[in-house]
């Protein structure tokens, strides 16, 4: 058996191993919707989400995330074509609309906690910037990785640590994308009706 | 000092956290800062620094990974024993008009911290190290799938470990008892830095843990040599990859809930508050979903060591392999639905406490199962009654009793008589100390001779088995009795003085137990000092190895195997013994291999500093902890030359010392 | 010794082949549901209870698009060591949040001032 095969298969391991803790982060999130199931109605007398929420806003918000998802896969399909100078036009929008969607994110909690329904006025408050507030930090931490990816790949183009790296991403941007489509249903969907 | 100055310097952190006029942690502080100085300068002495950071704590070798892991348990074993001798020492002296030596608040630390560091700082690393040490020789690999990251991991639980054991000298630990619930754990009830300390240590290990569940999964899933099949795997390999599901599916919930509780003192927020709509019972709940599968994170290692333990010194295969298989993998799925027998009395209705309380008697069987396979595999073998074996049978008799005590619980009407007495204290204990430390001491005997290449003194080895075992009874017998006769658990003092003897055979059975660790530690003097005689040089340490971790030297060269072992059945070792091993003859090759670093060290360490700056609320060392972690983490990227190839002669080198070793 | 000549360029890691089409109608089938969803909920063109399963029934198959068309997950022998990993998560996850919820409702109910 060849030892050089443990090299170019190993990448695929190492995929696999990402894959893995993403699933970890599932549970995460779950555990964080548990408790905004049992405290989301629990507004101590205070304003629940539904009436502070902006659906139009929260919106645009998905649609921007959305777009994210969409502009890295165009990103990952430059990837397969070798041509770096795509890959980093498609990670530069899609770190574009990323960013959109967290400032709209810190926009609301801003505009929210200086109105009076700050995390600490209820426990329905509290599980609400927790889930969200999770999600968008999870997102920001995808967009330092992203611009550090950016920086890798016009410093040492794509080679196979890059492809790997750019996976990795992939996998993760994708993940948060379908997270967001449970928040946005249960927190400000539901919230609302 | 200007106020405002001394709070952005220091935050919270003043000399009075220095617990001044408490002798017994003052007279513990100076003996463990003089134990620390004689170590620090034993090793300037003796120039060793270049060689601990080039060997050790830059090492990404599974096998050292393996020994520091078991070194951190063996030293949070005595921290944590030393907590239980004074809780017994407490117990035996407070009753009736007696006060003992302990007031509440300070025993309530000494029972918190004794749980949080025998399950997170004492098990869990060694369950972690004997993976690390057995796990990838036994599946034919040269390390785990992800080396850097096992190193990160060790060091994150060395971090936690550390948090714990400043927290002794610097401030104070948390009384809230090994799960911290709410309402006490709250700030309101809790103002002091103790919870924090805990929610910090903990958090930190966690991630260690979490990213080691990652790692060991996939190196059994992915890097199994050629042949090896799941089912052709050691059973050791099949208990660990369920454990590491348990590991990677449960500890984010311990993540989130410990989160969860940090939100409310750090931010004021209210999930598990009393009031302001917040629920102390989601806290419990939550802690539970990831505290059940926890013990099963523990025992599962425990079974795996027993099946190697009893096929080697039974000279026969294990009975019902598939059998073994099917019930680890059904125990796996069922601990995620048993978990409300916790808190069968906090109040939910009868329909949901029936459900789990029959979820819970269900899971007794698995376990049930392997007991029997393994009573199967006994049964007609030729038994060598060496250290390894003995544990296992100690383990066999206690742990099923402690087991049974466990399903007289599970019945919710009987619960709710012994619930919170010393009779679950017991329960716990009985399962804990016969079924995982048995467990886990077993596996280190065994595998001992693998990492050191001498086997351990067996005579003092036995010495402690049966102190450890006859202690165990004496300790923990009396208070199934008490806990029947209504004694409570977590009181420091017990104003019934028709219980006192019990509390005194209790006292003499901790005693015997220290007498079983000195008994250790001897054995490791004596060992050390006697090891050329106990070599083992054919690396068939036991000399009736079945897998395929004996097929290499002891220790085995860094890289495991010159070539990877093509397998095609199980006790893969065993069928080459029976084929008759042959010298290798095949021309060596490179072998690729990858570089030690100190990323993990410096991370880890970069993590207690930012932990330590938010538990005294410095926020410049939070903001220099975060960013050493992510220049460390990010800066590692950039190194294109993370991993190496061993040059064929340098193999052929060292497996002709190996060989000339064992003409000799 | 550079084996990167052998890693295909199109490496999917177990996943199913990144297209164009697939990117195009998952991003299509995505914003239908999205669109839909808040459609319903914004003007209120159901009853509540209505509404609580339709938004439901979108977010799930959204998320059998995604995890199609996006993640690209399979049940081919190579997708099948992604794919039971997530099933059994997302038993862990129905376990975690169904649970709690039965618990905390059946626990409220008996324990909290009514």
């Amino acid at each position: 058996m060849s030892t050089h095969d443990h090299h170019h298969s190993s990448d695929a391991m190492d995929v696999f191993g990402f894959w893995i803790y993403i699933m970890s982060d599932c549970v995460l999130f779950a555990a964080i919707f548990a408790a905004y199931a049992v405290l989301h109605n629990k507004t101590y007398g205070g304003l629940g989400i539904g009436q502070l929420a902006s659906l139009p806003y929260v919106f645009v918000e998905t649609m921007a995330l959305l777009a994210s998802s969409f502009t890295y896969g165009m990103a990952i399909l430059a990837m397969y074509k070798n041509n770096k100078t795509k890959v980093l036009f498609w990670l530069g929008v899609t770190f574009l609309f990323g960013l959109s969607f967290v400032s709209m994110e810190v926009k609301e909690f801003i505009h929210m906690y200086f109105e009076g329904h700050g995390w600490q006025t209820s426990a329905a408050m509290s599980a609400f910037y927790t889930l969200v507030g999770t999600h968008g930090f999870h997102v920001s931490m995808g967009l330092l990785w992203m611009l550090t990816l950016i920086v890798q790949l016009s410093m040492y183009g794509i080679t196979p640590a890059m492809r790997r790296r750019l996976t990795y991403l992939g996998l993760f941007w994708a993940f948060l994308d379908i997270v967001w489509i449970f928040v946005f249903t249960i927190v400000y969907l539901m919230g609302v009706i | 000092m200007n106020p405002t100055l001394q709070q952005i310097l220091f935050g919270n952190l003043t000399l009075n956290a220095i617990p001044y006029h408490n002798a017994i942690v003052m007279g513990t502080g100076v003996v463990v800062g003089f134990i620390t100085l004689l170590i620090l300068g034993a090793i300037t002495y003796f120039k060793q620094w270049t060689y601990l950071w080039k060997e050790w704590l830059t090492s990404i070798d599974h096998k050292k990974i393996g020994i520091m892991y078991i070194i951190l348990a063996f030293i949070m074993l005595l921290r944590g024993f030393s907590d239980a001798v004074m809780m017994r020492l407490q117990q035996m002296m407070a009753y009736g008009p007696h006060q003992g030596y302990l007031p509440p608040e300070h025993y309530q630390q000494i029972f918190s911290a004794h749980g949080v560091i025998m399950i997170f700082f004492m098990a869990m690393p060694f369950m972690f190290g004997l993976i690390n040490i057995a796990l990838p020789l036994q599946i034919g690999a040269r390390d785990v799938a992800f080396p850097y990251l096992n190193s990160l991991s060790l060091w994150l639980t060395v971090v936690g470990a550390g948090l714990v054991m400043i927290s002794l000298f610097v401030g104070d630990f948390s009384g809230a008892g090994w799960l911290a619930y709410p309402p006490f754990s709250e700030i309101s009830y809790s103002p002091t830095v103790g919870v924090d300390y805990y929610i910090w240590a903990l958090q930190i290990s966690g991630v260690g843990s979490l990213i080691s569940g990652v790692n060991f999964l996939v190196t059994i899933l992915k890097m199994r040599c050629p042949g090896m099949t799941l089912m052709k795997m050691p059973i050791f390999a099949w208990t660990a990859l369920c454990t590491m599901i348990l590991v990677i599916l449960a500890f984010p919930v311990l993540t989130v809930t410990l989160a969860m509780l940090l939100f409310d003192r750090f931010f004021g927020m209210h999930f598990f508050t009393s009031h302001f709509g917040g629920n102390p019972m989601m806290y419990i709940n939550m802690i539970w979903i990831w505290g059940h599968p926890e013990v099963y994170i523990l025992i599962l290692p425990a079974f795996g060591v027993f099946s190697e333990v009893v096929a080697t010194f039974c000279k026969k295969r294990l009975f019902g392999y598939a059998t073994m298989v099917g019930a680890t993998l059904v125990i796996t799925i069922l601990s995620f639905v048993v978990w409300l027998h916790h808190f069968f009395t906090m109040g939910a209705g009868a329909d949901v406490n029936a459900f789990f309380g029959i979820m819970t008697m269900i899971i007794a069987i698995p376990t049930g199962v392997k007991i029997f396979n393994w009573l199967f595999t006994m049964h007609e073998g030729r038994i060598t009654f060496a250290n390894p074996m003995l544990w296992t049978i100690g383990f066999i008799m206690t742990f099923t009793i402690g087991g049974m005590t466990g399903v007289l619980m599970s019945v919710p009407a009987a619960d709710f008589e012994v619930h919170n007495s010393l009779f679950l204290v017991a329960h716990f204990h009985n399962v804990i100390i016969g079924g995982v430390v048995f467990g886990y001491l077993a596996g280190l005997i065994y595998w001992f001779p693998k990492m050191f290449g001498f086997k351990l003194n067996e005579k003092l080895g036995n010495c402690a088995f049966l102190c450890w075992i006859i202690g165990f009874y004496v300790a923990f017998m009396p208070l199934y009795a008490l806990g029947l006769m209504g004694a409570t658990r977590r009181l420091n003092h017990y104003t019934d003085v028709a219980w006192h003897p019990y509390f005194v055979v209790a006292g003499i059975g901790v005693g015997i137990i220290a007498l079983g660790i000195a008994f250790q530690v001897l054995q490791l003097i004596v060992s050390f000092k006697d090891r050329e005689k106990n070599r083992d040089i054919t690396g068939d340490a036991w000399e009736n190895g079945r897998t395929l971790e004996w097929s290499t030297a002891s220790p085995p060269p860094f890289y495991n195997f010159a070539f990877l072992p093509e397998v095609d059945s199980r006790d893969a070792y065993w069928e080459m013994k029976q084929r008759g091993l042959k010298p290798e003859t095949r021309p060596y090759e490179d072998i690729h291999m990858p570089h030690n670093t100190g990323a993990g060290f410096i991370i880890a360490m970069c993590g207690g500093v930012f932990c330590f700056g938010m538990i005294w609320h410095i926020f410049w060392m939070v903001g220099l902890g975060l960013l050493g972690i992510f220049a460390t983490a990010i800066g590692r990227t950039f190194n294109h030359h993370t991993d190496y190839y061993v040059p064929a002669a340098e193999v052929e080198r060292i497996e002709r010392e190996i060989a000339n070793r064992r003409r000799v | 010794m550079s084996t990167h000549a052998d890693v295909p360029v199109t490496e999917n890691y177990g996943t199913s082949p990144k297209t164009l089409s697939a990117y195009i109608i998952g991003l299509f089938l995505s914003l239908l549901l999205t669109v839909i969803a808040f459609l319903l909920v914004g003007k209120h063109m159901l009853s509540n209870s209505s509404l609580y399963i339709a938004v439901s029934i979108l977010a799930v198959i959204q998320f059998c698009v995604q995890s199609l068309c996006f993640l690209r997950l399979n049940a081919g022998p190579e997708g099948r060591w992604n794919l039971y990993p997530f099933m059994f998560a997302v038993f862990v996850v129905f376990v975690v949040i169904g649970g709690s919820l039965w618990i905390m409702y059946n626990l409220n109910y008996n324990m909290m001032a009514h």
